[in-house]
């Protein structure tokens, strides 16, 4: 069920919180129990660390065909994110028609909804990123 | 003596988008500017299709917290006051609370009183502080409102709401009284299930809105023995950019002390985010001392009133991470009708559950 896998997850997404390996100080988000790179010395050593949300932009697109579900979005900005702590992630550029992105732009998050399991289904939240002027 | 109760720190959240009263009317083959100037609103705010009450009320209440001290864990309750939370069941402010990190032990509720919802969470919040049930309260008030399209409303129904954390401690503004008044009046209403507002025509004015905020007004007044000029601002609710010029200047009250309370004109009605988002503009041109006089309404009927003095306070959150409101109402982007009536799903899409 999507709504069990995504309500799993809600803390992490809702706040920001990644894991940090105790052997490497790799920082990681999402969460993840074990770092691949230090792999079994990592057990038991990942740590909870708050992230600040905010990154600079490492590369980005623009969307003109997407998700049907995104379809009132369009068109949207998607960006890779490499935020302050290290770590990389994918998301969306909100309050922007593409055109204000360059790579290097700061951002920070931003709650938004994610998406919706149709009209009667459970509403995502999570975040996206904005520019910081 | 009891402890004053007070607010702690604050925040408003405006979505980025705007339309102006222009752009509507031309759809309907009027002059909309026009028409906006006759309710005194020139552009309102448009929330894009990935907000909602919730993530509003979670940018307004981040706000607060990234301006003051306050552990997110020590906040007891929360409450989200509005007209379109986006599940008829499921609660917006546990969603609220856990993106805030005040979740699990705590207690939440969404509340609901046409566009005074907010301020009424702000009492709820003060009774359960100043009883030491819990040690801090957040009270949000929040709205994505629509007119049906062509309706009057429809230039004024917009987005937008602000989060107050209120608390004994650290306050940057003490309460010192807060007092309702409230009568079963049938002005406005939206059934379950039904999209759009109505309003009950001649009920709208007079009998409603003006009587509720005028005698909400005599109370406190008499209550704290004040007149309008032992205040610095005053706020009153503001369904269009007109009412509460009308009724602030009508009770004494300056062009002076109602310029920073009001919004209207600049990003719509934001319902249940209207006062808490004018008391934020209004603390953001406070200054230590100057005395704030609020009156929230909400059709159905009834009105909050506030008297607030800002304390010295108010420097030491400026100092933390606080940005002031005029950032998101002054940086927007406009849009036209088509691109507005696509972002609000006033147009019905095919092949989408
Ligand atoms: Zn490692």
């Amino acid at each position: 069920m999507p709504e069990a896998r995504f309500w799993r997850e809600n803390q992490a997404r809702y706040n920001m919180i990644g894991h940090k390996c105790g052997k490497c100080q790799k920082v990681y988000f999402p969460p993840r129990d074990m770092c691949p790179k230090c792999r079994r010395a990592s057990m038991g050593k990942m740590e909870k660390i708050q992230l600040t949300g905010k990154g600079s932009v490492v590369s980005h697109t623009t969307v003109h065909e997407g998700l049907p579900e995104f379809q009132m979005q369009i068109p949207y900005t998607m960006a890779i994110i490499e935020l302050e702590e290290g770590a990389r992630i994918t998301g969306q550029i909100v309050d922007c028609n593409g055109e204000c992105v360059k790579i290097g732009s700061e951002v920070e998050t931003v709650f938004r909804k994610l998406g919706e399991e149709g009209k009667s289904g459970i509403i995502h939240y999570g975040y996206k990123f904005k520019l910081i002027e | 003596m009891m402890d004053k109760v007070g607010i702690v720190s604050y925040g408003g959240y405006v979505p980025h988008y705007r339309i102006e009263a222009g752009a509507i009317g031309a759809v309907w083959g009027i002059d909309g500017t026009a028409r906006g100037k006759s309710l005194g609103i020139i552009r309102k705010s448009v929330p894009s299709p990935d907000e909602d009450v919730i993530t509003i009320s979670v940018e307004a209440a981040r706000k607060a917290m990234r301006c003051c001290n306050t552990d997110p864990e020590d906040i007891g309750a929360v409450y989200v006051g509005s007209e379109s939370h986006p599940y008829a069941v499921k609660p917006s402010a546990t969603i609220v609370a856990e993106a805030i990190g005040a979740a699990p032990r705590m207690t939440a509720a969404d509340l609901e009183f046409a566009c005074k919802a907010g301020t009424a969470g702000i009492q709820i919040c003060m009774g359960l502080v100043a009883s030491d049930m819990i040690k801090y309260g957040m009270a949000i008030g929040a709205d994505t409102s629509q007119g049906a399209p062509g309706d009057a409303l429809e230039y004024s129904a917009s987005a937008g709401g602000a989060a107050f954390l209120i608390g004994k401690k650290n306050l940057m503004a003490e309460i010192n009284t807060t007092l309702s008044f409230t009568t079963d009046t049938p002005d406005f209403w939206r059934r379950e299930g039904q999209l759009y507002p109505r309003h009950g025509g001649r009920f709208t004015g007079t009998p409603a809105y003006f009587k509720h905020i005028n005698s909400c007004a005599q109370m406190l007044f008499e209550k704290m023995g004040t007149k309008p000029e032992d205040y610095a601002h005053a706020i009153f609710h503001q369904p269009n950019g007109k009412f509460p010029l009308r009724v602030g200047k009508a009770m004494g009250f300056s062009d002076g002390q109602l310029e920073h309370g009001l919004l209207t004109p600049v990003i719509g009605n934001t319902y249940s985010g209207a006062v808490p988002l004018a008391l934020t503009n209004v603390l953001d041109h406070s200054e230590p001392g100057d005395r704030i006089f609020v009156i929230s309404y909400g059709s159905g009927a009834g009105s909050d009133g506030f008297d607030i003095t800002v304390t010295n306070r108010i420097k030491k959150l400026r100092k933390k991470g606080w940005k002031p409101l005029s950032e998101m109402v002054n940086d927007y982007q406009l849009l036209d009708y088509a691109t507005y009536a696509k972002f609000r799903g006033k147009i019905r899409m095919g092949g989408i559950a």
